[in-house]
C-alpha cells in the first residue's frame, strides 16, 4: 500500500513538472508586445511602479532574457521556494492575495458540497429503487437539466427573479454597503455575508447536483442487480433494510471515491459563478487577473489548478484502493 | 425477418416450423435493436425532437428569415439639438466718433445718468446728453462736438466677422431710431426695414436689434423670421414655439440661463439612429438588441455558429482521442505508459483559465474574429481529447483479451486492420454516447467564453455573446427579449444532446432489459 502511494506521489510530481513546463511555455509564447503593453498600462495606474521596474521584475522572475529551457529551470527554482512574485493587477505578492481570498471560495465550495450530498444522494437512491417510474423520469430529467443549464444563464435568471423582481437579495457583491462602511457589528457583518452567499450557493448546488445524482443512481442500479441483494430479499428482509443496509453501503464505495477526489476542488473556486455574483473569491480574483494580463497571478492560478487536479486524482485512487477490500494492489 | 419471406411462407405454415427453426423468432439486426430501445425511451425521443427543432431553427431558419446576420436596423428619432443661443443686450454700448475719446470712467458714470439728466460733469469737463431715439443718446462736449453714441440696439453683420465702418454704424443706428428707411454710408445706398434688417440691393448686409441670435450649428445661418419669433417669445415669456422653416414645421424649446443671461434654443430634429432594444413587434418578432440587429435572426445564425463549433471540436477531439487511445490500448507496455502519462499531463491543464488568458491576449492584439474562432476550435479540440483517449484505451484493453481478437490474430490480419476494423467498431457505441454528451458540454464551454466576451466575437453571432449584453444591468431587468431566448436556445440544445446521449447509452447497453 505504502509503495503504491509513494509511486503515485512520485508520478504526480513528474506530471506536475511537465504541466508547469507547458504552462511556462504558453506564457512565454504570449507575444512580447502584449506583455510590454500590459506592463506599460499597469505602470500608468496611480501609485504604480515605473514600467522598467515591472519589466525587470518580470525578467528576473521568469528568466525572460534566457532561452526557454534555462528560463524554465530558473522559474522552477522560484516555484520550489513558493515564490510567485508580485501580482500585476493587485500590486501585492501573489500568495498574499491568494491567502486573502481563498477562504471565501473554500466556504462557498464546502457549503455547496454538503448541500449537494444531502440532496443528490437520497434522490439518486429513490430514482434507482423506482427505476422507470414517473419519479425516476422526473429525477433524471431534472438532473440532466441541471447539467445542461449554462451557469451564466441560470445565475442571471436567478438574479432577475430573486433580486430584481422579488427584491430578496442584492444583485452582487459579498457585503452590502453598510457592512463595507463598517456600520455593522461583527455578527451582523457575518450574517450579511451569508445572506449574499445564498444566490451563488444556490447556483452551484443546482447545477452540480445532476452529475452526483446520476452517479448515485447508476451505481445503485448496479448494486441492486447483484446476487447478494437477491439473497437478502430471499431471506425475507424488509425492502427498506435491503435498500439502505445492504445496497446503499455498497454504493458508498464509488461515492466515497469520487467525493474524496472532489475535495481538493473545494479550493479551486467557482470561476463563472463568483465572477457573475462579484464574490471576491479565488475564482473572481483570478478571472480579473487573467483578463488584465496579470502574468504572475495567472501562472500561479494555472499551477494551483493543476496541483488540485492531481491531488484529486491521487485521493480518488488511494481511496478506491482503501475503501474497497476487493481491490488488490499489485 | 424481411417482409418478402413473410408473404411467401404465409401465416398458416408458421405452426409447422420446427422448434429450432430460425424463422420462429423475429430477428432484428443489432442496429435496429438499438433503435427500438432508443425510441422506447421517452426522454430520448423528447431530446431528439428538441435537437431536430434546434437544427432546423439554426440551419434552415437563417435561410428563410429575410434579414442577414449583421444587418442593422435604423429608426427615426426626434432629438433635441442646440440650434441657437440668444442674448438680450441690457448694457449700453458706445460708438465713439473717430479722433475723439470717452474715458472708461466717464462711460461708467454715463450708464447711471443716461435717460435722466441732460448734463453731467467729470473732471471739469461737461458732457451733454441728447436723446435721439429709444435708448439711443448722443453725447457731446461743450463745443457741441459729437463724442459718441450710446445705444442698446446692436448691429450684427450678416457675414460674421465682417467689420462695420463708423459711418455705416452711425447711420444705421440713427435710421433704426426713426423706424427704418434708407440711408447712405461709404458711398453706398442701404435700406432698412422697420425690424432693423439692412439690405444693399436686396441683399442682407446686417441687422440691428436688441436681441442677438447666434447660430450654434456651424455653417447654418439663422433666418430673419426665426429671430423675430425669438424676440417675440422673449417678450411674451414663452418657452416653446413652433415655426415653419423651409416649408417644414419645427418645434423649438427655449431655456434661460440667468447666470449667463442667455437663452438657448433647442430644435427638434429628426435623426436616424440604430433601432436599439426595440420590443418584439411584427417586423422584429423578438425585438432588436443593443446594436440594432434583429434578435431572432441573430439567434438563428448564432445557433449555426455554436453547433458548427461544437461539431468541429468534437471531431478533432475524437480523432485524436481514438488514435491515441487505440494505440495505447492495443500496444500496451511502454507505449501505453507513455501515452497515458501524456494524457495525465493534458488532464491537468486547466482549460477554462487557459482559454480566458489566451482570449484576453487575442483581445489585446485585436485578432480578426474569424481567425479567433479558428483558434478557439483548435484549442478546445486539443485540450479535450484525453477523456476520449482514456475511454477508448479502457475499452480496448478489455476487448483485446476476448476470443474474437485471438481469432483475428490467428487469421493473420494486419495490425492496422485489427485495430481499426475490429477493435474500434466495438468501441463505437461508447464513443457515440460520449460524443453526444460531449457536444453539449462543448457548446456550453463556447457559450461561456463568448458570454465572457472572450470567445466568438462580433460581428459573428453566438448564443453566448448574445447573452453577453446582460452585463448591462438595464438589459437584465428591462430588455428580457434580448437575452432570455438565447439562453433558452442554449438550454434546449444542450438538454437535447444530453437526453439523446443518455437514451443512446441505455439503448446500446445489451444488459438493459427494456
Amino acid at each position: 500500500m505504502r509503495k503504491f502511494i509513494i509511486k503515485r506521489l512520485l508520478l504526480s510530481v513528474v506530471i506536475l513538472f511537465f504541466v508547469t513546463f507547458i504552462i511556462y511555455v504558453l506564457m512565454r509564447c504570449l507575444p512580447t508586445s502584449y506583455v510590454e503593453a500590459q506592463a506599460i498600462r499597469l505602470a500608468q495606474q496611480p501609485g504604480s511602479k515605473p514600467v522598467e521596474e515591472w519589466m525587470a521584475q518580470l525578467k528576473a522572475q521568469y528568466g525572460l532574457d534566457q532561452g526557454i529551457i534555462p528560463g524554465f529551470f530558473q522559474q522552477l527554482g522560484h516555484l520550489l521556494r513558493l515564490d510567485f512574485g508580485d501580482s500585476w493587477k493587485f500590486t501585492i505578492p501573489v500568495l498574499e492575495k491568494f491567502r486573502q481570498v481563498i477562504w471565501i471560495s473554500f466556504a462557498m465550495g464546502a457549503i455547496s458540497l454538503v448541500l449537494e450530498l444531502i440532496i443528490a444522494i437520497p434522490l439518486g437512491i429513490i430514482a434507482a429503487t423506482k427505476q422507470y417510474s414517473g419519479t425516476d423520469y422526473t429525477i433524471s430529467a431534472v438532473a440532466l437539466a441541471g447539467i445542461s443549464f449554462p451557469t451564466f444563464f441560470f445565475a442571471t435568471l436567478l438574479k432577475l427573479v430573486l433580486s430584481v423582481k422579488l427584491g430578496w437579495f442584492e444583485l452582487n457583491g459579498l457585503h452590502s454597503t453598510a457592512a463595507i462602511v463598517g456600520n455593522l457589528g461583527a455578527w451582523d457583518t457575518f450574517l450579511d455575508g451569508v445572506w449574499h452567499m445564498i444566490m451563488p450557493i444556490t447556483t452551484l448546488v443546482v447545477l452540480s447536483i445532476g452529475s452526483l445524482m446520476r452517479y448515485t443512481r447508476t451505481n445503485m442500479l448496479e448494486v441492486m442487480n447483484a446476487d447478494y441483494i437477491r439473497t437478502a430479499r430471499a431471506k425475507g428482509l424488509d425492502e427498506r433494510k435491503v435498500v439502505y443496509h445492504h445496497a446503499f453501503r455498497n454504493t458508498l464505495i464509488p461515492l466515497v471515491t469520487i467525493i474524496g477526489g472532489s475535495l481538493p476542488g473545494l479550493f479551486s473556486g467557482a470561476l463563472i459563478t463568483e465572477t457573475i455574483f462579484a464574490i471576491p473569491g479565488i475564482g473572481k480574483v483570478s478571472y480579473d487577473a487573467m483578463v488584465a494580463g496579470d502574468i504572475p497571478f495567472s501562472f500561479f492560478y494555472l499551477t494551483f489548478m493543476a496541483v488540485l487536479t492531481l491531488a484529486g486524482n491521487l485521493i480518488a485512487d488511494i481511496l478506491y484502493a482503501v475503501v474497497d477490500p476487493r481491490v488488490r494492489i499489485s | 425477418m424481411s417482409k418478402d419471406i413473410d408473404k411467401r411462407d404465409g401465416v398458416q405454415e408458421e405452426e409447422h416450423y420446427s422448434l429450432n427453426d430460425d424463422r420462429r423468432v423475429k430477428v432484428l439486426s443489432p442496429g435496429r435493436l438499438v433503435a427500438k430501445r432508443f425510441f422506447r425511451n421517452r426522454l430520448a425521443v423528447v431530446g431528439l425532437t428538441m435537437l431536430v427543432i434546434m437544427f432546423l431553427f439554426s440551419f434552415v431558419g437563417g435561410w428563410i428569415v429575410p434579414y442577414s446576420e449583421d444587418q442593422f436596423f435604423y429608426t427615426m428619432e426626434s432629438q433635441k439639438k442646440e440650434y441657437a443661443g440668444v442674448t438680450e443686450n441690457t448694457e449700453y454700448r458706445y460708438l465713439i466718433t473717430p479722433d475723439q475719446e470717452l474715458p472708461t470712467l466717464v462711460r461708467a458714470n454715463l450708464g447711471l445718468v443716461l435717460g435722466k439728466d441732460d448734463v453731467f460733469q467729470y473732471k471739469g469737463a461737461n458732457y451733454h446728453i441728447e436723446t435721439v431715439g429709444e435708448e439711443l443718446y448722443q453725447i457731446t462736449n461743450d463745443e457741441g462736438t459729437l463724442l459718441a453714441l450710446a445705444f442698446k440696439d446692436i448691429i450684427n453683420p450678416t457675414q460674421s466677422g465682417a467689420s462695420l465702418s463708423y459711418e455705416f454704424s452711425y447711420n444705421a443706428l440713427m435710421t433704426y431710431a426713426q423706424g427704418g428707411g434708407s440711408f447712405q454710408a461709404d458711398g453706398k445706398n442701404y435700406d432698412m426695414t422697420e425690424h432693423g434688417v439692412i439690405t444693399e440691393n436686396g441683399q442682407d448686409v446686417a441687422d440691428v436689434g436688441r436681441v442677438i441670435v447666434q447660430s450654434r450649428i456651424s455653417g447654418r445661418s439663422i433666418p430673419q423670421a426665426f429671430k423675430d419669433r425669438v424676440a417675440q417669445a422673449i417678450e411674451n415669456h414663452e418657452t416653446e414655439f413652433t415655426l415653419t422653416v423651409d416649408g417644414q414645421e419645427r418645434e423649438y424649446t427655449m431655456t434661460y440661463d440667468p447666470a449667463k443671461l442667455l437663452y438657448s434654443v433647442m430644435e427638434d430634429t429628426p435623426t436616424q439612429v440604430y433601432d436599439k432594444y426595440a420590443p418584439p413587434s411584427r417586423i422584429h418578432l423578438l425585438g432588436t438588441e443593443g446594436n440594432g440587429m434583429d434578435v431572432l435572426t441573430r439567434l438563428m445564425y448564432g445557433g449555426r455558429v455554436s453547433l458548427i463549433i461544437g461539431f468541429i471540436v468534437i471531431i478533432i477531439e475524437t480523432s485524436i482521442g481514438v488514435v491515441m487511445g487505440g494505440i495505447s490500448g492495443y500496444f500496451g507496455s511502454w507505449v501505453d505508459n507513455l501515452i497515458m502519462r501524456i494524457v495525465d499531463i493534458f488532464y491537468c491543464i486547466p482549460s477554462m483559465p487557459l482559454m480566458i488568458i489566451l482570449g484576453s491576449a487575442m483581445d489585446a492584439m485585436r485578432v480578426d474574429p474569424q481567425i479567433r474562432m479558428l483558434y478557439l476550435m483548435l484549442l478546445l479540440g486539443f485540450l479535450g481529447w484525453p477523456g476520449i483517449a482514456r475511454l477508448v484505451r479502457g475499452q480496448i484493453l478489455s476487448l483485446r483479451e476476448q476470443e474474437f481478437m485471438t481469432a483475428t490474430e490467428a487469421t493473420g490480419l494486419s495490425v492496422k486492420r485489427r485495430i481499426f476494423c475490429h477493435l474500434i467498431p466495438n468501441v463505437i457505441p461508447q464513443l457515440i454516447v460520449n460524443m453526444t454528451m460531449g457536444l453539449g458540454s462543448i457548446i456550453l464551454t463556447e457559450a461561456t467564453l463568448s458570454y465572457l466576451g472572450l470567445g466568438v466575437k462580433f460581428p459573428f453571432a453566438s448564443w453566448g455573446n448574445i447573452i453577453n449584453e446582460v452585463n448591462n444591468s438595464y438589459v437584465l431587468t428591462e430588455y428580457l427579449w434580448v437575452w432570455i431566448p438565447a439562453g433558452v436556445c442554449l438550454l434546449v440544445t444542450v438538454l437535447g444532446f444530453n437526453f439523446v446521449g443518455d437514451g443512446l447509452r441505455d439503448a446500446f447497453d445489451p444488459k438493459m432489459k427494456r
